[in-house]
């Protein structure tokens, strides 16, 4: 017996999702690494598979692109995983940018702002590129399922096709069995 | 800071569980549209100014964007309200999406659409690590770090908070560097 009557899971769940959120520079893509090292890799709470389908739902549903968190948290710990997930990736940063809110337009002009700004893309182009790397490294399980791949990124990159549609043609194509 | 009445807050509400709603794939451009075309809250100028600020800041954009934008006009209420519009109907879905998937997911044939949908996921994010990173190719130093970035998150596994600690300040002082 534990000596609290609360699921040492939330715990984790709270403190995993708090960090990613003051560390998620350049927005939610970028902490998809650090993400699954934590869920699968360190807690070993689901397969690589699974996260990355938990993922490929979150991106097929509205909303912000975190509700993944929303997502693991409900899968690890049920209603109450999903609220702490939720909370945690969300609240730390957004307490940060109220505080910072009003000296923010203080320094409109000041260099430091701007370096800053621009000096932190490459981390987060790099980041999302191992993102992409290690979701792409699960989800190619076949050369059918990688040239999926690529023709679906040249479809994202070179037309204005929505999104939706392109998820919804590869789930058909995927069910057809053709590829795995 | 703007001289208009705020929007009540029933409206603000109103307003981001649209944004919510029918966010699909990346509920930035719908914010947006909601905020500065639609309802008119905030002028161009004063939207892009805002949403720097939660870029330059961690964590989800539009999540930091709803907190702080209901905190400046009704202070923490406000923040409160935005934020639970933004993210009720999305959690909803989500959860019913996940307790869908829990019960069907070890069916073979669905199992081979997820395959497809996850091939194509893996595609949105390869697609918008390429588009962020096209503007670094006028700055080759840039790339030096992209690629320290992606060695250490996708390949050694680093924790992303050292990541972060020191690719981020290194970034910026050859940045600062190059610019003199």
């Amino acid at each position: 017996m534990s000596l609290f009557p609360i699921n040492p899971d939330l715990i984790d769940l709270a403190t995993i999702y708090a960090q990613l959120s003051l560390l998620a520079f350049g927005g939610g893509n970028s902490i998809l690494p650090e993400m699954q090292r934590q869920i699968v890799d360190v807690h070993h709470w689901m397969t690589a598979r699974e996260f990355v389908s938990l993922y490929a739902i979150a991106q097929a549903a509205p909303g912000p692109n975190m509700l993944v968190a929303t997502l693991i948290g409900w899968q690890v710990a049920g209603l109450s995983g999903a609220l702490v997930a939720t909370f945690a990736i969300s609240w730390p940063s957004s307490l940060l940018t109220i505080a910072v809110s009003s000296i923010w337009f203080r320094f409109r002009e000041a260099r430091w702002r701007r370096l800053v700004q621009t000096g932190i893309v490459p981390v987060t182009v790099g980041l999302v590129m191992a993102g992409a790397a290690l979701l792409t490294y699960t989800t190619a399980s076949s050369w059918g399922l990688l040239g999926l791949t690529a023709v679906a990124t040249i479809v994202f990159m070179r037309t204005k096709l929505h999104p939706l549609i392109v998820l919804a043609i590869a789930t058909a194509l995927g069910a057809s069995g053709w590829l795995s | 800071m703007s001289e208009k009445s705020p929007p009540p807050l029933r409206e603000l509400f109103m307003g981001f569980l649209s944004v919510g709603m029918f966010g699909f794939g990346g509920v930035l451009p719908w914010t947006r549209r909601m905020i500065v075309e639609k309802r008119q809250w905030l002028s161009a100028g004063e939207f892009t100014d805002m949403l720097a600020l939660c870029q330059f800041l961690p964590g989800p954009n539009v999540i930091n964007l709803s907190g702080a934008l209901g905190y400046r006009w009704y202070g923490w209420a406000g923040a409160i309200t935005c934020f639970t519009g933004l993210m009720f109907a999305p959690m909803v879905i989500i959860i019913g999406l996940g307790m869908l998937y829990a019960r069907i997911g070890g069916n073979p044939s669905v199992q081979h659409a997820f395959a497809g949908l996850s091939a194509a996921a893996s595609a949105m994010v390869i697609a918008t690590a390429l588009k962020i990173a096209a503007p670094l190719l006028k700055r080759p130093y840039a790339l030096v770090i992209v690629a320290i970035t992606f060695v250490a998150a996708a390949i050694l596994r680093v924790p992303l908070l050292y990541v972060v600690l020191t690719c981020a300040p290194l970034s910026i002082l050859l940045l600062d560097r190059m610019e003199k």
